[in-house]
């Protein structure tokens, strides 16, 4: 089982993973096309301070409340990827109230926005960690 | 092992989903009053507004029972559990005998003595798929709905049909709308934000005399109206366990393993009582996750497995015509309170925790002040100032936070 591990200590505060996030889950074959001038809308959060910064994805908890709290049963566990379901989900926020890491983002298109790992994707590894120049968010087996 | 269930809603499912999780081949009866595959009640609303359907509202998947292996006997009721013949007998006077029993048999609306109320022409409640289903076939572009609750359910029901109707008045007994959800302040936002929308809200006030289409109401005024909604809040149903020699209250008493007082038998969902950590005491929660969560933690226990469940407490989120409100926990204690172009934070705390939350339209990273209340975090171990603006990991020790973030410990 493969998981996202953050290391605060290499991350540059660049926001890249922002935005390879948001470009490959667009949809979209040019980035251009996806991301300029394009209020982007990635599946983490990048989280700063004057000291510190890191990004935060979905867990993918062995127990994730937010599935349990799921009001309408679009969140799921597939193959120990929490997902969601756009077309099932109301948009009612209970995983935003529930979810310990604040890694479950509300969205102004209905649907909640979260990481799944890019397992909808063909690549191997998410772009999150594909893209980060200074490997500050990496996947690794647990 | 034979397990019986009586309910198919969320602490129902719940329980399939822990049972299963350990136990592969026991034989899972689900009975149920209501026919309609499991579905998820709090979606009525979301359907007669238009924005699910039948299909979509379902809580589990259409192989859901084949895929659990359970034998669902939908549309029968149960009348009776004999504990001493470990059997529940239903209304065709057939029996079902059961090793291990969860009764899941969740809340039904309250109806308040009104008088004149039998006189009105009709009257709906807000609470099943059924009473969904019944609403949108009556409602029209002409119809007049008088609500009887500013509360959840009323409220949510006044989105559903706004656009779908001429008018519609919420009245509350209450002074302030959501009563058991928001503090006076946040109530004034929401009351405004809706009143703005031309609902027309009338609170301290009910109807003092009911008749075929109009009512009296105790601020002297007379409101016509074609449907009134009963939307004042809901009851535990424990008539058959409660006749069946099982301790209750107001709803049914559980343990943290969600036992009833009558062996082998559980309980889990709108109908118990259950440990409420925010005042430390058993009450009544009738909230979605903490009927999955009870219902789960019943299943795995009616395996043979022990688990507690004792982290419930008072949750809502909660959209409303396009605000949207989260809150958690109890309001008392010193409060910490952020206003500002139409968002309302306040938090709740004392004895170095958080105790308690409500936002309106300020709800990004909401949970982490959730997992604070519920794990306790002393609030000397963050940095609350910073965690007070906004809800982040940041705010947590170094070590914690990394921790965290690296699956070391989970919170």
């Amino acid at each position: 089982m493969k998981k996202i591990k953050v290391n605060e200590k290499w991350c540059l505060g660049c926001h890249l993973c922002e935005y390879y996030c948001a470009f490959a889950n667009s949809g979209i074959q040019d980035m251009v096309k996806a991301l300029k001038d394009m209020q982007i809308k990635p599946r983490l959060r990048i989280e700063q301070n004057d000291k510190i910064s890191f990004a935060v994805s979905c867990r993918h908890c062995e127990d994730p409340i937010c599935v349990k709290s799921c009001i309408s049963g679009a969140l799921t566990i597939k193959d120990h990827v929490v997902c969601i379901d756009k077309q099932r989900c109301i948009g009612c926020y209970t995983c935003v109230l529930v979810c310990p890491y604040g890694a479950v983002l509300p969205s102004e298109e209905g649907a909640v926005r979260k990481c799944e790992l890019c397992t909808s994707r063909s690549d191997s590894k998410p772009a999150c960690v594909q893209g980060c120049p200074n490997k500050a968010i990496e996947l690794v087996e647990v | 092992m034979r397990y019986v269930i009586i309910g198919n809603s969320a602490a129902a499912v719940g329980a399939i989903e822990g049972i299963r999780s350990k136990d592969k081949k026991g034989s899972i009866t689900v009975i149920s009053i209501e026919s309609h595959h499991t579905y998820s009640r709090p979606l009525i609303s979301y359907l007669v507004q238009g924005k699910t359907d039948r299909d979509k509202m379902k809580y589990r998947p259409d192989s859901f029972y084949e895929d659990n292996n359970v034998n669902a006997i939908l549309g029968r009721r149960v009348v009776k559990i004999i504990p001493d013949m470990s059997s529940v007998i239903l209304d065709d006077s057939s029996a079902v005998e059961y090793d291990k029993l969860l009764v899941a048999t969740g809340s039904s609306p309250f109806m308040p003595p009104i008088q004149g109320l039998n006189d009105v022409k009709r009257v709906h409640t807000f609470m099943t798929l059924d009473d969904a289903v019944n609403l949108l076939e009556i409602i029209n572009s002409q119809s007049r709905v008088l609500i009887l609750g500013a509360g959840l359910i009323g409220l949510k029901c006044l989105e559903a049909i706004s656009g779908k109707v001429a008018s519609v008045t919420v009245i509350d007994l209450a002074d302030q709308v959501l009563p058991s959800v928001l503090d006076k302040k946040s109530s004034q936002i929401v009351k405004e934000f809706l009143e703005k929308k031309n609902v027309d809200i009338r609170l301290s006030c009910s109807i003092k005399q009911a008749y075929e289409n109009s009512a009296l109401l105790t601020d002297g005024t007379q409101i016509s109206f074609d449907i009134l909604v009963m939307a004042v809040g809901v009851r535990p149903n424990i008539s058959i366990l409660k006749a069946a020699g099982a301790y209750a209250d107001r709803g049914i008493i559980v343990d943290h393993q969600q036992h009833t007082s009558i062996k082998d038998i559980y309980a889990a969902g709108d109908c118990t009582q259950g440990y409420d950590m925010s005042i430390e005491k058993n009450r009544v929660l009738a909230l979605l996750p903490n009927a999955y969560m009870q219902g789960y933690t019943a299943g795995l226990n009616m395996t043979g497995e022990e688990k507690t469940f004792d982290t419930g407490m008072p949750m809502n989120a909660l959209s409303l015509m396009g605000m949207h409100i989260l809150s958690a926990g109890v309001y008392e204690g010193e409060d910490y309170t952020e206003e500002k172009e139409g968002k309302y934070k306040k938090l709740f705390y004392s004895q170095d925790t958080l105790k308690g939350f409500i936002l309106v339209n300020d709800i990004d990273c909401a949970g982490i002040y959730t997992a604070m209340i519920r794990n306790k975090t002393p609030l000397s171990s963050v940095d609350f100032e910073l965690i007070k603006q906004k809800p982040s990991l940041c705010a947590l020790a170094k070590e914690r936070r990394s921790n965290l973030l690296n699956g070391k410990e989970t919170w």
